[in-house]
């Protein structure tokens, strides 16, 4: 087989990356879908598009994020050296602005009056809200009742920008509900509504246009790298649940082969004891929410409830384009437990006065176990994906304390 | 490669119904709900209480394009055992006391897709099954099991929606067979109430494209709704007001209570009564 000379160019027309991704989804979406794909890619060969984008970028989200150096946790862990990309400092407190600026200016092109989300920890909710209050759309959140209890922060802000948050019951009342429960609202409602994807997963082309609105992150880290120290670094981490942050930050890396990449699932308790969130370690290849890509399911095909202390990454799939780049190879997946995450939250906060989310967390678990043993120049590059802020309760709890 | 010969059971249940010169009633129920035994004894009598045709819902854990109650009536199948094997082991035992009755098994990919589509298609072809509904399948993955079904002489029916236009009806179009499930409403099924009037417009739209029998469903609740939609269509799709009626008989537990087979059976004579007046 010939081997392929760039990982950069997926997906296929159908939408495919390897024997990943797809549109699986009702005949009811099916045009609206390939709709979407129209308007997508009208919206990428026009400039103006990407202007219009730029400027909400720079203006409204306040990116550039910087690049910054760790220099007490790269002290502390006595190995490589540490830099966060700072994509927690955008407005709304994580990278999900990214996307949803991106898909509101197009579902605007598309004139649809109504805008719809799923939620897990809350940050697609906010970010969603917060772009349909600037555009002055009606928003719908569907967020899972569980998740509701424990992100309860979000759940007031997204009401705050005025959205409704629309709990859903069926299911673990986790993100997987959430996401059935708006395709039924999409459905139902498909001619008025736009509904804003939040990772890089879902039925084509949504995995490859969050990708693409989240690519901004790898191509600043890249320039800013360049400038900092005058080269690429050695790696790259970012944690994983669908894997928008961790594709944005791989994807315009892809082709030099020099980085090494890894994605961060979460273990939860244990990868061993079965109670997790790691569907490239622990699953198998299935259909689901509109892709074919890993799932945690049971030998019927019966998708199975995720766990992780953190909400963002408690969903049994993950985006299709991850699925291919693990079975090619080009990016390692592994995984940090709740633990590893805990610990690596409060040795942020202690050591460079940055309340990292619980999901950057788990990248930052990850690094804590590599860092120590690579080389004084070796560079890695983290993606600081979210603040903590909404985390505080969550990890009081899992502490012990009371606030 | 040629298609092999499907049963044939579907084109003559329809052939039949024209010939009476009445329109058909098909009944949609989740296999294994509420729990397997409770459940080969209503499938068995479904026939005699006025089903023409069967729609069997293979248990889903994610079934997206369903309401509250096909949702409810999959978690209560699969909390009971219920899997791909068992529902293949119900078709069987229906068909060694019937073998005239279409069988067509509804539900999601992913249980097909992690059964195997070649052992599926040819355990589901022996067991007696004579086609599939699989929702999230639209013709842009024919590939995947469409073709391969109509290899193994399956019948593939797809699902039309208002949203399917005129220029994109051949596409679904194409490669179906058996007949063509016309989905009544914008949304998941057992949600809304249809609109005859609409209805009409939309049969004699399918009609201009396809000489296939045509069969509406999603939001018929009633026998007034099914005379009148099998007037229109050659069949009528009954599915989440049975369910519910499974629903309606359990106890706190959700163990059926005594007479659930007979309050069913009875709910589907009911329903069917306008057809054979």
């Amino acid at each position: 087989m010939k081997q392929a000379n760039t990982y950069r160019e997926g997906p296929d027309e159908a939408g495919h990356f390897g024997i990943f991704g797809g549109r699986f989804v009702a005949e009811t979406l099916m045009p609206l879908i390939l709709a979407v794909e129209t308007a997508y890619e009208a919206a990428s060969a026009d400039s103006s598009f990407q202007v219009e984008l730029d400027d909400y970028l720079k203006n409204y989200a306040g990116r550039p994020s910087p690049l910054y150096f760790a220099r007490r946790l790269t002290d502390h862990f006595g190995g490589a050296k540490i830099y966060f990309k700072r994509d927690e400092l955008n407005h709304t407190g994580s990278h999900k602005i990214n996307n949803t600026l991106g898909q509101i200016l197009l579902a605007r092109r598309m004139k649809k009056t109504r805008i719809i989300a799923e939620t897990g920890a809350g940050q697609h909710g906010v970010a969603t809200a917060t772009v349909c209050a600037l555009f002055d759309l009606p928003c719908v959140v569907y967020m899972g009742a569980t998740d509701i209890e424990r992100q309860q922060p979000n759940v007031f802000r997204m009401k705050l920008l005025g959205a409704e948050v629309v709990p859903v019951t069926s299911g673990t009342g986790t993100l997987k509900d959430a996401m059935n429960e708006a395709l039924r609202d999409w459905v139902a409602n498909v001619e008025s509504t736009f509904y804003i994807i939040g990772t890089a997963a879902g039925p084509h082309p949504y995995p490859a246009m969050v990708r693409d609105f989240q690519s901004v992150i790898g191509r600043e880290a890249r320039a800013q790298m360049m400038e900092a120290e005058g080269r690429l670094p050695d790696s790259l981490v970012a944690c994983i649940g669908g894997g928008s942050n961790a594709i944005g930050l791989f994807h315009p890396f892809l082709d030099d082969p020099s980085v090494r990449m890894f994605g961060v699932e979460a273990a939860g308790h244990g990868i061993e004891i079965g109670e997790h969130a790691a569907s490239l370690t622990g699953g198998r290849p299935g259909v689901l929410h509109g892709n074919r890509t890993y799932l945690l399911q049971n030998d019927d095909g019966q998708i199975l409830d995720a766990h992780s202390i953190s909400a963002g990454l408690d969903y049994p799939g993950i985006g299709p384009e991850h699925s291919w780049l693990h079975e090619s190879g080009r990016v390692d997946y592994v995984s940090a437990t709740d633990a590893q995450a805990l610990e690596a939250f409060q040795l942020c906060s202690l050591k460079e006065g940055i309340i990292p989310a619980l999901e950057p967390s788990h990248a930052l678990g990850y690094v804590s176990t590599i860092a120590p043993d690579l080389p004084k120049d070796h560079i890695i590059c983290m993606n600081m994906c979210g603040r903590g802020d909404k985390d505080i309760f969550t990890v009081a709890k899992a502490l012990g304390t009371t606030i | 490669m040629t298609n092999a010969a499907d049963s044939g059971r579907i084109a003559k249940r329809f052939a039949t119904l024209k010939a009476a010169g009445r329109g058909g009633f098909v009944t949609f129920l989740t296999a294994g709900d509420p729990d397997h035994e409770t459940f080969e004894k209503i499938l068995l009598g479904l026939p005699d209480a006025g089903a023409d045709l069967i729609e069997l819902g293979m248990p889903f854990s994610d079934p997206m394009a369903d309401g509250p109650a096909i949702q409810a009536a999959s978690l209560r199948a699969l909390g009971a055992g219920a899997n791909m094997g068992r529902t293949l082991e119900l078709v069987k035992s229906f068909r060694a006391q019937d073998d005239d009755t279409p069988i067509i098994l509804m539900g999601y990919y992913n249980p097909i897709y992690s059964y195997g589509v070649d052992t599926f298609l040819t355990d589901a072809r022996e067991a007696g099954v004579d086609g599939l509904i699989v929702v999230d399948l639209p013709p842009e993955e024919d590939d995947e099991l469409c073709v391969p079904a109509l290899k193994a002489g399956l019948n593939f029916i797809r699902l039309a929606t208002p949203t399917t236009d005129d220029e994109r009806l051949p596409t679904v179009l194409q490669n179906t067979s058996g007949f063509v499930y016309y989905v009544s409403v914008l949304g998941i099924t057992g949600t809304k109430a249809v609109a005859s009037a609409e209805v009409e417009r939309a049969v004699a739209r399918l009609q201009r494209h396809t000489a296939l029998p045509i069969a509406v469903g999603f939001g018929i609740r009633t026998a007034e709704t099914v005379r009148d939609i099998a007037m229109i269509a050659d069949a009528a799709v009954v599915g989440s007001a049975i369910v519910d009626c499974i629903a309606n008989n359990l106890d706190e537990e959700g163990r059926p209570s005594d007479g659930l087979v007979d309050k069913v059976h009875d709910y589907v004579r009911e329903l069917s009564s306008g057809l054979r007046s």
